[in-house]
């Protein structure tokens, strides 16, 4: 029904733009001052901190970081102007930026950092004992030096600096008050480019232009208006029409893609999403009997056509993932891992092998299956995934729940054969992949290790990799990590999928560096 | 002694309405009760939820959380905290949201009544004038090309025809906004203000009307014809009165009464709001607040909003009583 619909709207739509006037192209752009950028998001943020994707997409141009990533992942100067790490590894120095201001006047110290990396992000993130573990005190010798003492020199500190992970902010606010119920959690005072505004619930929020910002000049824009629209059909409409300009994350479904492409005002934004790289994966939850013969993972492995999967039930909006790490952290990622290629065949002589032949009906086994709640695109990519498996006489029996059932189900309950999902890589891969194979993320909450993989060997390596000082030999053991999980297979990685925004071309300056979805709209504008 | 026409009420109606109130007062005991434990029955709770959003997640992460939410506490505890909060008039704190209940549905409660009232008014009035027009002509073209409209506008899932609405006049002729209750961009004030909000009202409005409409056209049309049969309106006819004041002054007066039964049921749901249209037209109201409350399982806010229906319910069904009583001298208050 939907996709009918989508394709009506999509005849009557695109008879309407074929008779506009190609823009003019600009050969050299000169930044325009004023405007108001409208950006639509969906779901609308609960609120703006310790909250969702589409929260920290508006924080960021309220709040700051030490440090910001640059395309090669290496740390840029943010609120801090610049930083030594001592020989061992185990201090890190930051020099602030003098004369910020925080947006209601008030100046920005070295201990505004102590306390939001320590009392806050440590306690409240998400991932804050896996960020900031190994910090063990911040001192904070005069107001423009803040020194970091780590209990063992961690290198991917330095990843979690920049986007939500680290967000600085007022401790004359925040300081002994609960932060899910402190009230600028909804009205935030930050350092950045944008001063919030208003927020009216379910419609939008509204930041204005910093006139005291310390990059002086910026930012362009005068207002930032965030609209929430919750239904994609008319964040479309909103595009085509002009009254919304950009759409960061999950702008339309994939379906719609190719038809907005082709319009004349529309660009699609593949820029900004390298530390989220969400890797498509398959999981085995090994407590059951079935997968603890690896020839049956491997036979699921080789049944699978992950570049059909990922052309046609993903529109080509992914590529077939060798490793758990994402191929463009090159710094990372393994080129010598074990394979399983596409071979039904293969697959068949394995299950054969491992004893479980096909019945009278062609079934050898069945088990169920949970596509993660995400929407669409998930349930589709399922059920072309039990598909695939069919023809190798392997039955799947797809249960789908909404967001919370399914974290449930999973993790806490574990009552589930197999499943599907994509985890974040981040731009370390202690934060965002070895969550998957420890045994340590073996632990009931949500997003660790479901397949309940367990293997001494693998944790050894993920956590040297943890305290290991030296990038080469840290590098290294994240290889190693990779061929073991690509050997014993507890998971099979499937995707990288690419995430996408939709922008209209008249909007320029968007952070294009690792972590731009969350980047500023400092130097962000509007053609006239 | 009957209160038609009446418009001051009397001892007996004030008697009426102070028994109706201790009745109600089981009733809302037992849906309190009964939203409590069955919102509990759904998979994952608002740990899990956050953790979610998040996207990663610690087992010390989880049980920061469910301590912050008082989630590690056993279910009586909680319960009993709930109804001594509520007994306070206290609908308690949204912790996903961190703002108390009260101030999120006192910020959508009004546009979900503005859209709704506005798409009831038009469609009762609309509709019964065209059930009016169906009976009066039964069985003749007008009668045939209203009954298949209403068939169609009966049958026409709400969200297409929002959205092309939305295709028609907003991408294709560009005359009305797509979205969203005000122009964010010129912040209007006064009656440009008033004006601005009316022209985002249009089509949500209409989109909503238009399965209304329907509703109340084969209302009227069906209660009309069953009142046309009766012994009065034929001696009405019999005695030489015009044809039309028969239809309005003794027909559609006796006609009346369904739809202001169908009509005191709409405005039970008022407020609960109509999440597709809501949804599709951006529009803040309450029926989008409930709807994403269930899937964040934000059950402090669930049990307000549905805490706040129900009260809603009962309060225009006393409201529905008292006008029947107006409409039809027959029908007596005790």
């Amino acid at each position: 029904m939907w996709k009918v619909l989508v394709a009506a709207l999509a005849v009557v739509a695109g008879a309407s733009v074929s008779s506009a006037v190609p823009a003019v192209a600009q050969e050299t752009k000169v930044p325009v001052k004023g405007g108001t950028l409208v950006v639509a998001l969906e779901p609308e943020p609960s609120r703006l901190y310790l909250s969702s994707q589409t929260a920290v997409i508006v924080q960021s141009q309220i709040y700051e970081n030490l440090v910001t990533l640059s395309k090669d992942y290496k740390p840029l100067p943010r609120l801090a102007e610049s930083w030594e790490i001592s020989a061992d590894g185990k201090t890190i120095t930051f020099h602030l930026r003098k004369g910020v201001k925080w947006h209601d006047g008030k100046p920005f110290t070295s201990a505004d950092v102590a306390f939001s990396i320590l009392e806050l992000n440590k306690k409240f993130h998400s991932r804050g004992l896996s960020n900031f573990g190994t910090v063990e005190a911040i001192d904070t010798p005069d107001e423009n030096t803040a020194v970091f003492r780590l209990s063992a020199p961690s290198l991917a500190i330095w990843s979690a600096f920049g986007a939500d992970n680290a967000t600085i902010v007022p401790k004359h606010l925040w300081e002994g008050k609960d932060p899910f119920t402190n009230e600028w959690i909804n009205k935030p005072i930050g350092t950045g480019p944008f001063v919030f505004k208003e927020w009216v619930r379910g419609d939008h929020i509204t930041l204005e232009r910093n006139p005291d910002y310390w990059d002086a000049g910026k930012p362009y824009l005068d207002r930032v208006l965030f609209r929430v629209i919750p239904d994609a059909g008319a964040r479309a409409a909103g595009l085509e029409t002009g009254q919304v300009h950009y759409v960061p994350v999950t702008p339309v479904p994939l379906s719609d893609v190719e038809r907005l492409k082709k319009l004349p005002n529309i660009d699609i934004v593949t820029d900004g999403f390298g530390t989220f790289a969400p890797m498509y994966f398959f999981d085995f939850n090994l407590e059951n009997p079935i997968f603890k013969d690896i020839r049956v993972r491997q036979a699921f492995a080789h049944a699978i056509n992950k570049q059909a999967l990922a052309d046609v039930a993903w529109y080509g909006f992914a590529k077939p993932a060798t490793t758990p790490v994402p191929s463009d952290q090159k710094q990372f990622h393994a080129n010598d891992t074990q394979q399983y290629a596409y071979d039904p065949a293969k697959a068949e002589r394995l299950l054969d092998e491992a004893g479980y032949k096909r019945g009278k009906d062609g079934v050898r086994f069945k088990v169920t299956h949970l596509p993660v709640a995400y929407g669409e695109d998930f349930r589709r990519s399922a059920e072309f995934i039990r598909q695939q498996l069919k023809r190798v006489g392997i039955e799947l029996e797809i249960v789908n729940y909404d967001l919370a059932g399914w974290l449930r189900t999973v993790f806490a309950e574990r009552k589930f054969d197999t499943m599907t999902a994509y985890y974040a890589a981040n731009a370390d891969p202690q934060i965002g992949v070895h969550r998957r194979f420890w045994s340590k993320t073996f632990n009931r909450a949500s997003w660790t290790n479901a397949s309940g993989y367990q293997n001494p060997e693998i944790d050894k390596l993920i956590e040297a990799s943890h305290v290991e000082g030296d990038p080469k030999k840290r590098a290294e053991l994240i290889r190693e990590v990779q061929r073991v999980a690509q050997r014993d297979l507890p998971s099979i990685t499937l995707l990288e999928v690419s995430l996408f925004g939709v922008k209209v071309k008249k909007l320029h300056g968007l952070d294009p560096n690792p972590d731009g979805l969350y980047g500023s709209y400092g130097s962000a504008w509007l053609e006239k | 002694m009957s209160v038609s026409g009446v418009a001051l009420p009397d001892a007996r109606v004030l008697r009426y309405l102070g028994v109706r109130v201790l009745q109600v007062i089981p009733t809302i005991l037992a849906i309190v009760v009964l939203n409590f434990f069955f919102l509990r029955l759904a998979p994952g709770d608002l740990a899990e939820v956050i953790a979610g959003e998040a996207g990663s997640a610690s087992p010390e992460y989880m049980a920061i959380l469910r301590q912050q939410f008082g989630l590690d506490q056993s279910i009586w505890v909680q319960f009993t905290k709930y109804l001594t909060e509520l007994a306070q008039l206290n609908l308690g704190y949204s912790f996903r949201n961190s703002l108390p209940v009260l101030d999120l549905i006192v910020s959508r409660a009004p546009n979900t009544a503005l859209l709704m009232l506005s798409s009831l008014l038009i469609a009762v009035v609309l509709g019964v004038l065209f059930g009016a027009i169906s009976a009066q002509w039964r069985g003749k073209w007008p009668d045939g090309v209203i009954s298949a409209l209403s068939t169609v506008g009966f049958a026409t899932p709400l969200f297409w025809v929002g959205l092309m609405l939305i295709v028609l006049f907003s991408v294709e002729l560009r005359w009305l906004p797509a979205g969203g209750m005000q122009d964010l961009e010129h912040s209007y004030t006064g009656f440009a203000h008033m004006l601005d909000v009316a022209r985002h009202m249009v089509l949500p409005v209409f989109s909503l009307a238009f399965f209304y409409i329907a509703i109340y056209t084969r209302l009227t049309r069906s209660a009309m014809l069953e009142v046309q049969e009766l012994d009065f309106v034929r001696t009405a006819r019999a005695k030489g009165l015009n044809p039309l004041p028969v239809t309005l002054r003794h027909v559609l007066r006796n006609a009346l009464l369904p739809i202001v039964t169908m009509t005191g049921l709409q405005l039970g749901a008022l407020l609960s709001g109509s999440v597709v249209i809501e949804t599709v037209f951006a529009w803040p109201g309450m029926g989008r607040l409930a709807f994403d409350a269930v899937f964040q399982r934000d059950i402090n806010l669930l049990l307000g909003v549905l805490f706040f229906s129900s009260f809603l319910v009962i309060v225009s069904n006393l409201v529905t009583d008292l006008v029947y009583a107006l409409l039809d001298p027959r029908i007596d208050i005790r």
